[in-house]
């Protein structure tokens, strides 16, 4: 089996704050091969941002503590020095990120900013790097883009920005590439071009991805494997077709079945997961889903540890027996096939 | 304060027969440009251009379309926080478009709003139960205490507790404020509701708390909705009807199930065909329509049909020739193009398999 | 462009104009103001008066004696000072101007180059010690008023260590052209230029370092140090680039009303016969048309440094620019 190119090893990263330390990654692990898919699927406050910020070493925050270990080509990321990861910014991995309306510097041409990046990592001149930043303008569909070259930020759509945002990550060849949101704030039409354009890019080039979002839709379109992420740690990680198939976790469930779905007949009602996600200074006893969990037993008092359960590669993160899973599973997402109405999920506040 | 300000008192609303509850004719909102040392106006926002509309009593209206379309402009239309360049809302049989402030306030007993962002839609620095009962006071519901109980069952109504009526809305989480702004808007036992992008801002798994809180509010207090949305989903979920909204007119008005069945329109089918299905399998072997190029600007609006620079099936009539919007199939299906996708004809019992287009 | 340059002019006009209205009647409103005093000198008796009042205009309607003053000012460039007989306004606003000017461009040098060092140490260092340490350093430059340091440094360089090495080289109180002595020039101005600076370093060493922050935590830095950029041109290139559009803003306004007079207390101090000092003098004898002269300058000096400023903000942010 070929080394992963990426490898997080239980990752933590806490911040200290007036009201006592955020833990917002966990103990989070996970790989990706080359040329593979990861999508990162969780909500705000999961963790999933922080956690490839940490990868990337793109926090700043002296109040940040972080542990645990990130292998790039063999390489541990925590214990780079600045100029070595500098260095692997932009031709090693590079990362995109949600809102492309203030991602980019508001004060200077795009193909300006696109330059610098290529300027910064190889020895061209500014003629060649200005060429080549026209060539990547094309390839991610940008209209005239010998002329659109010289334009500013604020002169473009956001799906266009976010098209130069593409252009700027991939103009140093990178074997990874971190798209963090990148359609969470583009209308659908738009959302739906720029993963088009992301797909192509990667099948061109063979560049492994690791997409966040929060959106089950988009991972279903572009992933080959899944990471579930819930209170700073992964609940369940899997191929596409298991997470989605064979959901092993009930908060995996709960975010499948509140989802409206356009291709199945409308329910009653929209499962909706009760309550709210938990504070990251004061994690709940054991697991974290636990409060809102319909299926929580007394075995929840202790953290469940992500394992490989059934023994093929699925991992997930739940005390539940997986035989009784099997059975929870399709009432659980789709109340209304059973037939028999809602389950007992009333929303409560706290 | 007497008059028809006075708690309780309705206008007397001549003649409606109580099944439209809104209708919008012809509405047009333009926003001016200005430049120049005259500031003399040099172009127009064409956000809403040329707009009808029915709302039926007792239904959900869902309002499509991405940016740009002018669907919020339309609801602040109706809602008449915005003047109408021209045109009218009728609001139960009562023509408000050119009311002033004074002679709107009775009617904002009955239409109120609920907004997109539970951070900016709610004053900072009032205690929550004083947001609540603003307008109850502003409108003379009653004395102090018949305010305070009816802040409180409003807090029930919602799903918060009542107790939490002094605090403030940062101590809330971003669903518990969507629900504070939603107790706001009923609390006077309005007749509409519109709801600008509720549960956008929202967490996956809060909105469809939200969605469900609407949904059960609707039944027990005989609300109508307008609902607002980008994400189709949503919008299907909740409606009865569906109009779908492109660079300031309506393209599209159909039955919800029916939209999402059989599209008429070109644009509508993109709409569908874009949205991403968290179904691998469905997902792959799907055939997506990926419309080329961004929307265009509201300024300059395209001739002819608007959405021709990017529809597959454009031909030179549609360059042309603004279509109109007329019926399709069995009546309640309305659409504006020239070249609409086939309707099938309406088939005794709906479907229930899972479809796609 | 064209547009903007008109906007401007009528503004300015119309400013001028309020303002000099404003200061005229405030004048003839001020208790114990009677300018045929004033002109006739010592005991005058009530001939005298009459006739200075005959001659300077000063018995016609109020409205007719401000059209004069401004025809004077303007077109004939012939006002006559009220205290000062003879004395014409006009060339002695001229004459003071390169004083002030030397002053206050001096200083600014200073204060810009020392207020972005100070900004982007306390910003970069923030969390140690440093960053605390020099906005208090700032925060006493903003607090202490300048007449007394002024006053302060005159005492020690002036006063009592004159004659030792460190202040030998302090030329007395008083501007020297440049055109008379570039050494004396210098040095004459270096006191000066240290002390008007020190309240300008405070604020602006704080504006930076709020907006250094500030703009530290926005995306597109994020961005930048994503894209594998060294430190030291993220920090440069995007985030003072993007800071300094508040910084020059601010920068022209206080320049613009500097020179105005409003290094009036500086001037005084340091004995320096500049418009502030002018300005100060006139009021001291209640001499109108000085008082006008200056006040109008002065306006008219602002009005321009803040269509400056709109220009370089034009010229820093894109998104200002009308397309």
């Amino acid at each position: 089996m070929a080394e992963p190119l990426l490898e997080v090893r239980d990752l933590k990263v806490s911040f200290r704050t007036e009201d006592g330390t955020v833990k917002a990654v966990d103990g989070v692990s996970l790989e990706v091969a080359e040329g593979e898919t990861l999508g990162i699927v969780g909500e705000s406050g999961s963790g999933k941002s922080v956690t490839m910020m940490s990868v990337m070493r793109l926090i700043n925050d002296p109040n940040m503590r972080v542990e645990g270990e990130v292998f790039y080509r063999g390489h541990d990321l925590m214990k780079l020095t600045q100029e070595q990861i500098r260095a692997i910014r932009g031709p090693g991995i590079a990362m995109i990120f949600q809102d492309p309306m203030t991602s980019l510097n508001p004060v200077y041409k795009i193909g300006w900013q696109i330059s610098e990046q290529i300027r910064a990592h190889e020895k061209i001149s500014a003629k060649a790097a200005h060429a080549r930043a026209v060539e990547l303008l094309r390839a991610v569909g940008i209209p005239h883009a010998q002329e659109r070259v010289d334009d500013y930020p604020h002169q473009f759509s956001g799906g266009m920005r976010q098209r130069v945002m593409i252009a700027m990550a991939v103009s140093c060849n990178p074997d990874l590439l971190i798209a963090d949101e990148p359609t969470t704030a583009l209308d659908v039409t738009i959302q739906a071009q720029i993963l088009e354009l992301i797909k192509k890019l990667r099948d061109d080039y063979g560049t492994s991805v690791v997409l966040i979002t929060h959106d089950m839709g988009v991972v279903a379109d572009i992933a080959d494997r899944v990471a579930v992420m819930y209170a700073g740690r992964i609940v369940e990680q899997g191929s596409l077709r298991s997470v989605f198939y064979d959901a092993e976790h009930p908060y995996t469930w709960g975010l499948l079945g509140s989802i409206a779905r356009l291709d199945r007949p409308r329910p009653p009602r929209l499962t909706a997961i009760k309550g709210t996600p938990p504070s990251l200074i004061h994690l709940p006893q054991g697991c974290a889903f636990g409060p809102r969990c319909p299926y929580r037993f007394d075995l929840c008092t202790e953290v469940p540890s992500l394992e490989n359960r059934l023994g093929n590669g699925h991992l997930d993160a739940c005390h539940l027996d997986p035989e009784r899973k099997r059975d929870l599973r399709e009432t659980a997402i789709h109340p209304e096939l059973a037939g028999r109405g809602q389950p007992e999920l009333t929303e409560e506040s706290r | 304060m007497s008059g028809p300000e006075a708690a309780g008192a309705k206008l007397p609303t001549p003649a409606w027969d109580g099944e439209m509850l809104v209708r919008a004719e012809h509405v047009k909102k333009y926003f001016p440009i200005r430049k120049g040392i005259l500031q003399r106006e040099v172009a127009r926002v064409h956000a809403v251009d040329d707009v009808s509309l029915e709302v039926r009593t007792g239904e959900t209206l869902g309002l499509v379309g991405e940016s740009g379309c002018g669907k919020s402009t339309l609801a602040r239309c109706i809602a008449r926080l915005y003047d109408l360049t021209s045109g009218s809302i009728t609001f139960e049989g009562r023509d408000i478009s050119r009311l002033s402030r004074r002679q709107l306030r009775p009617v904002r007993r009955e239409l109120q709003m609920v907004f997109q962002d539970p951070y900016a839609s709610l004053n900072p620095r009032k205690r929550v139960g004083t947001i609540i009962s603003d307008p109850l006071r502003i409108h003379n519901y009653g004395d102090r205490t018949k305010i305070k109980n009816r802040v409180r069952e409003l807090l029930e109504l919602v799903g918060l507790s009542p107790e939490h009526v002094n605090r403030y809305p940062h101590e809330f989480s971003g669903g518990q404020r969507q629900r504070i702004g939603v107790a706001r808007a009923i609390a006077l036992h309005p007749k509409l509701i519109i709801a600008d992008e509720p549960v956008s801002a929202l967490d996956v798994s809060i909105r469809a708390q939200v969605i469900n809180l609407l949904d059960d509010l609707q039944d027990e207090l005989a609300l109508t909705y307008v609902f607002i949305a980008h994400d189709l989903g949503v919008v299907r979920h909740i409606s009865d009807r569906i109009a779908v909204m492109y660079l300031g007119k309506i393209v599209e008005v159909s039955p919800a199930e029916e939209l999402y069945k059989h599209p008429v329109h070109p644009y509508t089918e993109a709409l569908l065909s874009a949205v991403p299905l968290p179904d691998p399998d469905i997902s792959a072997k799907r055939e997506r329509i990926v419309l080329e190029g961004d929307v265009p600007s509201p300024v300059a609006p395209p001739p002819g049909c608007r959405f021709h620079p990017r529809c597959r099936y454009a031909t030179e009539v549609c360059r042309l020739e603004e279509p109109p919007l007329v019926q399709h199939g069995s009546g309640s299906h309305l659409a504006a193009c020239h070249h609409p996708l086939d309707l099938p004809e309406p088939s005794a019992a709906p479907r229930t398999a899972a479809a796609s287009p | 462009m064209l547009t903007f340059i008109v906007r401007r002019l009528a503004w300015t006009v119309l400013v001028l104009f309020v303002i000099s209205v404003i200061t005229f009647f405030i004048f003839f409103k001020t208790p114990g103001v009677d300018p045929a005093r004033a002109l006739a000198g010592r005991n005058p008796n009530a001939q005298t008066l009459a006739e200075i009042r005959a001659q300077f205009g000063l018995n016609r309607p109020l409205p007719v004696q401000y059209l004069l003053m401004m025809k004077q000012l303007f077109v004939t460039r012939s006002l006559v000072s009220y205290s000062n007989q003879g004395l014409l306004v006009v060339p002695e606003l001229a004459a003071a101007a390169p004083a002030t000017l030397s002053l206050v461009f001096g200083a600014a040098v200073i204060w810009v180059v020392v207020a972005i060092v100070m900004g982007v140490a306390a910003a970069l260092l923030r969390g140690t010690w440093l960053d605390p340490v020099l906005m208090i350093l700032a925060l006493i430059g903003i607090s202490a008023p300048v007449f007394w340091v002024g006053t302060l440094a005159n005492y020690i360089t002036q006063g009592a260590l004159h004659n030792s090495f460190l202040f030998r080289w302090v030329p007395p109180l008083g501007y020297t052209p440049f055109t008379q002595s570039p050494s004396q020039w210098f040095l004459g101005l270096l006191i000066p230029w240290i002390t008007l600076s020190i309240l300008y370093i405070g604020l602006y060493a704080r504006v930076l370092r709020g907006s250094l922050l500030e703009v530290q935590n926005e995306d597109f830095v994020r961005t930048a140090r994503a894209k594998g950029l060294r430190e030291s041109r993220v920090v440069v290139r995007h985030t003072l680039r993007n800071s300094m559009i508040t910084f020059v803003s601010l920068f022209g306004l206080d320049f613009g009303a500097l020179v105005a007079g409003g290094a009036l207390l500086t001037e005084v101090v340091f004995s320096i016969h500049g418009i502030g000092y002018l300005t100060w003098q006139a009021f001291q004898s209640l001499d109108l048309p000085t008082i006008m002269a200056t006040v109008v300058f002065g306006a008219f000096f602002i009005v321009l440094a803040n269509a400056l400023v709109d220009v370089a903000y034009a010229w820093l942010d894109p998104r200002v620019r009308p397309t």
